[in-house]
């Protein structure tokens, strides 16, 4: 066998060929990279860009003189008297004050009183209702306050609605953005950060800019809770009996394959089988999170079933022996030296599951979940059992509005589903970084 | 497996037991989508002023609706059916097998369907006749009935611009749906004269024929709603679609309306019936649980009220079409009147 003569500083054929097909490979892994993170990226600036907006809102700065007359007619002061003057008499208040208001600062344009009511929004009334009934001792005073503004008002200010927009909206009339123009530069009306929408209940179409996911957020964090309750310790309890104490057999091979396989299930057949069996057959209420969670929980027990034994199974058997080998029962050497050594892995998969649970909307279709409810529910456990809809179901509600501020305040929505999941996941990444333990 | 059905039952039994302690206090309302904002709205006002809890309302559809409203009475049964097409007799007959025996029905008012395209383009004034000529799937053609062969609007009606045919429609599961089919495709089919001469074609398929749809990509049917026929028409200039008039109303800076027989629609022409293509809505209450869950009666009672459903009320102004015989609605619900 002769060896070829050849330089070492030069690369045969073959050798540049391996070469080429490497640095191809890695031009393309790049490249599979790069795609990943543009479509992020558009996705992100997408969602912030369209979504942003929800988190300010367009508000309106009047002094209001709340004439004791109108408000508390019988005059006692009496809460419980004073709650059966409906909003139509804190509207009437309200537009009085806002015309006054204009006229003072020297506004004049060709407007009718109806044009100059319809700047605030139709929540206005409720906000300065509820303040009222919370501190009936402002009767008969003048306040400052401020209320929300239209939506189409908000829209301009935001650049949704512009001057021809307004010329063919029924909605809005460009003598009213003119308006709305002259009122910032007075500083009548201002846009600020809106708590609101994170702690508001949802509202009708007529009332875009009063929106907030308050109820959503609730119901979310209701069914969170369950699952966490419910899907935890069931999912840990049967993972430790599977991987420690059961025998090996049939039957938990048949087991271990359906977890597998329900693991896998569309989250869909979930929503089915809830509806079929909370709801139809218990009785269960519509639209509560009880449900909702109890759907979740279903879908999140496979979740956690197969993170937990992936955990326990990286506990090297040495522990085990060694515990067992001091003497420990079976139990303790479970409890005492395998599960705290398992409990990162488990509660990464839990988070990772109620994540996942968090951001599930197609079986909360069909119980009801996706509703208008303005009532806040009541503290569990009671609340458990209240309706309250759930923040994906949220978000899908609002895309189907006719307004298009709704759009805005969906994206915004998502916004806020996204920043609950990142903090889920970041928490789990945390956990396994702190304590997970190699061998 | 067998793990996963023994803890799903010990939830379900658990449920139970905690759920028995728990009563309802707010009306619950489900059905049609196109009710819904109008529900929610009256939902709104009566949780704000009228001292009860705000109702929940549920959306999903006229016969979803139905259907939940007659699965019995009881607490975890929905008090009120939201509908844009009135109860059939097989959903009456479904109800009172599930012991749903009185159900008193609610019409507050009218919803317009309009023809819309994109504000940019070109405006159009159409017949119902134009619109069967345009999207049959067979038309006669020389005295046969052939594969409808019109690709721009300029070829079904000489005055229309030359722009393709390309219309978003309602899906078959929405209730404009059936309004569009009859209103617009069979009047159509009637006013140009072409069901004469199909029945004398092909006898009693002719109604039929007149309402099969063309399914050649020019005649594309919206299965969600109409936000998406919106987005649809967004990224496709030329296509025209069907919209309920209050989403029309709130959307009017991006779209423009089509005239039907040359009557604009608006809440006043659709209320004296010159627009030709609208249809009543309705809600239905069961009777059996007014006096059980408070507020039942109240709330239907808001939602008829001249300021909330009449002229210049909150209803009207998001687009309803006020009923000029609400007042029937008004006496149907002070009196409980009952379906017979």
């Amino acid at each position: 066998m002769s060896i070829p003569q050849q330089s070492l500083f030069a690369s045969d054929p073959g050798t540049a060929r391996r070469r080429a097909a490497e640095a191809r490979f890695r031009a393309y892994g790049l490249g599979a990279v790069l795609v990943g993170v543009a479509a992020l990226l558009l996705l992100l600036s997408s969602v912030l860009s369209s979504g942003l907006g929800a988190f300010w809102q367009t508000r309106i700065h009047i002094p209001v003189t709340l004439a004791g007359a109108a408000l508390d007619p019988l005059g006692g002061r009496d809460p419980a008297a004073m709650r059966k003057v409906t909003t139509i008499a804190y509207g009437k208040v309200i537009e009085a004050a806002l015309r006054d208001a204009i006229a003072q600062a020297g506004i004049e344009l060709p407007l009718t009183d109806a044009e100059i009511a319809a700047m605030l929004s139709k929540e206005a009334p409720a906000q300065l209702r509820n303040k009222v009934l919370a501190d009936p001792a402002l009767v008969d005073g003048t306040i400052e306050v401020s209320l929300l503004a239209n939506g189409r008002i908000d829209g301009y200010l935001k650049g949704r609605v512009t001057m021809d927009s307004a010329q063919l909206d029924r909605n809005v009339t460009p003598q009213q953005l003119l308006l709305a123009d002259r009122m910032l530069a007075r500083g009548m009306l201002s846009r600020d950060l809106n708590p609101g929408f994170l702690t508001a209940p949802d509202a009708s179409d007529l009332r875009p800019e009063a929106a907030g996911l308050g109820v959503a957020i609730l119901g979310s964090a209701y069914m969170m809770l369950i699952v966490l309750g419910l899907a935890l310790p069931i999912g840990v309890a049967s993972s430790i009996y599977l991987e420690e104490f059961a025998p090996r057999n049939r039957w938990t091979d048949l087991i271990e394959v359906n977890i597998a396989n329900l693991a896998a299930v569309p989250s869909i057949v979930f929503g089915v089988l809830g509806l079929a069996i909370f709801i139809n057959f218990a009785g269960l209420p519509q639209s509560a999170p009880i449900v909702g969670g109890l759907v979740l929980t279903l879908m999140t027990l496979p979740t956690i079933i197969i993170a937990t034994r992936a955990a326990l199974k990286s506990v090297p058997p040495s522990i085990r022996d060694a515990a067992l080998g001091v003497g420990a029962s079976r139990m303790q050497a479970v409890f005492h030296h395998v599960l705290p050594l398992a409990a990162p892995g488990i509660l990464t998969g839990a988070i990772i599951g109620l994540a996942q649970a968090l951001g599930e909307t197609a079986p909360l279709l069909l119980i009801g979940m996706v509703a208008f409810v303005r009532e806040f529910p009541a503290a569990p456990p009671e609340g458990f059992f209240d309706p309250a809809p759930a923040l994906p179901a949220q978000i899908y509600n609002w895309t189907q509005r006719a307004d298009p501020a709704f759009v805005e305040r969906a994206w915004g929505a998502i916004i806020v589903l996204l920043g609950f999941l990142l903090v889920m996941n970041a928490a789990a990444i945390l956990l396994r970084r702190r304590f997970e333990r190699r061998w | 497996m067998s793990c996963i059905r023994q803890t799903a039952s010990i939830l379900a039994i658990l449920a139970v037991s905690a759920g028995a302690a728990a009563a309802r206090d707010q009306v619950q309302v489900a059905g049609s989508s196109t009710v819904l904002p109008y529900a929610t709205i009256v939902a709104e006002i009566f949780g704000e002023s009228a001292g009860f809890p705000t109702p929940v309302v549920e959306s999903g559809g006229s016969s979803a609706g139905l259907k939940k409203f007659c699965e019995g009475v009881g607490e975890n049964t929905v008090d009120i059916a939201n509908a844009s097409r009135r109860i059939k007799d097989s959903e009456i007959e479904a109800c009172r097998a599930a012991g749903v025996a009185d159900i008193i029905e609610v019409q507050f008012g009218y919803d317009g369907i309009v023809f819309a395209s994109d504000i940019g383009g070109n405006a159009f004034a159409f017949t119902p006749a134009d619109w069967y000529r345009g999207l049959a799937a067979q038309v006669i053609v020389d005295g046969k009935l052939v594969t409808n062969p019109a690709t721009s609007w300029d070829q079904v009606n000489p005055d229309l611009p030359a722009q393709p045919i390309m219309a978003f429609i309602p899906g078959t599961k929405h209730g404009t749906r059936e309004v569009f089919d009859l209103n617009v495709i069979e009047r159509g089919c009637k006013d140009s004269g072409a069901e004469q001469a199909l029945a004398a074609l092909v006898g009693d398929d002719a109604a039929k024929t007149c309402t099969t749809l063309r399914t050649d990509g020019r005649a594309v049917e919206i299965d969600g709603d109409y936000t998406e026929t919106l987005s649809r028409i967004d990224s496709n200039k030329e296509g025209i679609g069907v919209f309920g008039l209050s989403f029309y109303e709130n959307n009017a800076s991006k779209l423009q309306v089509a005239t039907m027989n040359g009557v604009t629609p608006s809440t006043e022409t659709i209320a004296s019936g010159e627009y030709p293509v609208s249809r009543p809505l309705f809600f239905y209450v069961k009777k059996a649980h007014i006096g059980v869950i408070p507020g039942l009666k109240d709330y239907a009672e808001l939602f008829v009220s001249d300021e909330i459903a009449g002229p210049g009320g909150p209803l009207a102004e998001y687009g309803l079409v006020p009923d000029p015989e609400l007042a029937k609605a008004q006496a149907v619900v002070a009196d409980e009147t009952a379906l017979d």
